[in-house]
């Protein structure tokens, strides 16, 4: 009997019963559109901070303060007492100090309101230097961006965000009128070109002014010298490790840190901020991924139900085969190709459904999905996969029964 | 030739160029369930030649469907030699049990035994599907044998669609499709009326006439007299037939 004899055989089989098989498919169905979907998901969301973090630059470091302890053992939380100032970055920039620094840039953040005409709009302030905008690859679309004269004479200029523009021009060219920031009037000298990850807002929502502009000026206080985020950009990618080291060498000797001190200071890689940002996605993942795999399972339970209910009802038929000529190893074969037909079909029934879910599902949950056609390819085979081993049981049991049981059974 | 062999036949002698179909020599078959032993079959000796048409006749319980399942090669007996065509068949394996059920015999059965799901000509081609025969030879030689049966019209219908004396008929034209050396009849007529009975009886007969070896079972000694020989089981023993019936005196 030829493989094809078989597999004919086998999809009528399936055909002649055709509410039981649909209902045994719909089992593997739901598995694999589970699968596909949390896969889906779980690839979407690891992709889109993957985005937003490359958004940030690239060969980056992320200086950040760490919360003071003082002597007495009080933390300070963060910001009450910044421990970055901008002689860090200054030590940072020193080619002799960080050979592997290609670029240095601090920041200091704070919420302001905007006003332009009668329109108010609130946005994050970002007082910082000339570099930032090579480090974190940004560029103008209109205009120019901050000078290194700008910050040297603490001018009263702002670059805007695109969608601060929006909110405050309504659609008018800003470049050259002047908004208003505490009775302080600010001239827009530029425009940032929209950054494609608008789930982030802040990257699109912002208003950058010199440094010096911002701590003499804006906000002032105590604040003058302290910085909310040092950016570090490393040469190349080779050197970002050594980057790192220089980095957090420097900056353990100027705040006089030695031994087993907790350093007042961290610095993350964009690795490092991944792995964070995705490790709650991941357990989400793995747990989605372990329901999805159980509905597998229970689906393949079904397969093997239905087989072994085929095999008793059927045992007429398979004495007859037998009877006919058929010999052990055909009848188990025609089994199992019976169940691997079903888990196919449940399978590629399954993947259209994720496909679909893959559709609909960022429209009403606006998180993106991923369907990868390897990972549908692998859900099909671990479909027939489960027909095969969940098929193993009946089958067996079909091809060992002798023809004259089989055949007397009415 | 004897209906009962007095003696057991000369197995260390050179097979005969015509070696008989069946030889059994002092077969019995014992069932076991549980503690409880039954004997089916005592030391039944019978040989067929090629070209016989015998009836086995004998009341319900006589054990005669356990000797056409041995004889059939469905089941294996527990004492005594079967020789099928001079072949031991206690020496074959499953596998090769199964292609002498293939390729020797063909079967008719009280219940017809179609799949329901099939039509005629695929339930027809069935048993040459497991001899590895290619798919358009197939279809032929069913075609062929259904127009052996009288039913080369009705080839795409299925067994739902056909009176019970035309299901017999596409189990007949099974039977005989692989041309096989022995066809084993086992109460072809219990199902039928008296019409249909005659027809398929008509039809085992011609095949009985173009050369066959046909075994008939059966529980109605009109139905026996139809073979040129008839054999008696009662109570798992062949016996002497009561001497009023013509057939035996016919053979």
């Amino acid at each position: 009997m030829s493989w094809r004899d078989t597999l004919r055989t086998s999809i009528g089989a399936v055909r002649d019963h055709r509410l039981r098989s649909a209902l045994t498919m719909l089992g593997i169905l739901i598995g694999i559109a589970a699968v596909i979907l949390t896969v889906g998901i779980g690839q979407g969301a690891k992709a889109k901070v993957r985005d937003q973090i490359a958004e940030l630059g690239t060969n980056l470091l992320v200086v950040t303060p760490g919360s003071s302890t003082s002597s007495s053992g009080v933390r300070g939380g963060r910001g009450s007492a910044s421990t970055l100032t901008s002689r860090d970055a200054a030590a940072l920039a020193n080619p002799t100090v960080a050979p592997d620094v290609q670029t240095v840039a601090a920041a200091t953040t704070a919420n302001v309101s905007l006003a332009y005409d009668t329109t108010n709009w609130t946005t994050t302030l970002t007082g910082t230097t000339p570099e930032w905008s090579t480090i974190r690859s940004r560029t103008v679309t209109s205009g120019r961006f901050l000078t290194s004269s700008d910050v040297a004479t603490s001018a009263a200029v702002v670059v805007l965000g695109p969608d601060t523009v929006t909110q405050l021009f309504a659609g008018r060219d800003p470049v050259g009128r002047s908004v208003t920031l505490g009775g302080t009037k600010l001239e827009v000298i530029g425009v940032l070109k929209a950054l494609s990850s608008a789930d982030l807002t802040s990257n699109n929502d912002l208003a950058i002014v010199p440094a010096s502009t911002m701590s003499q000026r804006l906000v002032g206080g105590t604040r003058r010298e302290s910085v909310d985020t040092v950016y570090v950009k490393a040469t190349s990618d080779r050197t970002l490790s050594a980057a790192y080291q220089e980095v957090n060498a420097e900056l353990l000797n100027t705040h006089h840190i030695t031994g087993s001190a907790t350093p007042d200071f961290s610095i993350a890689t964009q690795d490092s901020i991944l792995s964070a940002a995705t490790s709650v996605d991941k357990t989400i993942t793995v747990m989605l991924g372990g329901i999805a795999v159980i509905s597998l399972l229970v689906g393949g339970i079904g397969v093997m139900n239905i087989m072994l209910v085929s095999v008793t009802e059927r045992t007429r038929e398979i004495g007859l085969r037998k009877a006919l000529g058929a010999r052990p190893s055909l009848i188990r074969r025609q089994f199992l190709v019976e169940a691997s037909v079903l888990g196919l079909a449940g399978g590629l029934l399954g993947v259209g459904v994720g496909a679909i879910g893959a559709i609909v599902v960022p429209h009403l949950t606006s998180s993106r999905m991923i369907v990868s056609p390897t990972a549908s390819v692998l859900a099909i085979l671990m479909a027939v996969g489960i027909g095969v081993v969940f098929g193993v049981f009946p089958a067996t049991r079909a091809a060992r029964m002798t023809p004259i049981d089989a055949l007397r059974t009415e | 030739m004897t209906a009962i062999a007095t003696e057991p036949t000369d197995v260390a002698g050179a097979v005969p160029a015509r070696a008989p179909v069946i030889e059994l020599d002092s077969v019995g078959k014992t069932y076991r369930s549980g503690s409880l032993e039954v004997d089916a079959l005592r030391g039944v000796s019978l040989t067929i030649e090629q070209d016989e048409f015998v009836a086995i006749v004998g009341p319900s319980g006589s054990g005669k469907s356990t000797l056409m399942h041995i004889l059939g090669c469905l089941d294996v007996p527990t004492a005594g030699t079967y020789r099928l065509a001079g072949r031991d068949v206690q020496s074959l394996g499953e596998n090769q049990l199964a292609e002498v059920r293939n390729r020797r015999i063909g079967f008719v059965f009280q219940q017809f035994n179609l799949l329901a799901s099939l039509s005629a000509w695929r339930n027809v081609e069935l048993p040459l599907i497991y001899s590895g025969v290619a798919r358009a030879e197939r279809r032929e030689r069913a075609r062929l044998a259904l127009e052996q049966v009288g039913l080369a019209d009705r080839a795409d219908h299925r067994p739902g669609e056909l009176s019970g004396g035309q299901q017999q008929r596409v189990a007949v034209a099974r039977a005989l499709v692989t041309e096989p050396a022995l066809i084993l009849a086992d109460e072809p007529t219990g199902n039928l009326d008296s019409t249909s009975s005659a027809d398929v009886l008509g039809l085992i007969r011609d095949l009985h006439r173009s050369g066959r070896t046909i075994v008939l079972i059966t529980h109605e000694h009109d139905i026996a007299q139809q073979a040129s020989r008839t054999v008696h089981i009662r109570d798992g023993r062949l016996v002497e037939p009561e001497p009023h019936h013509e057939s035996w005196a016919r053979a």
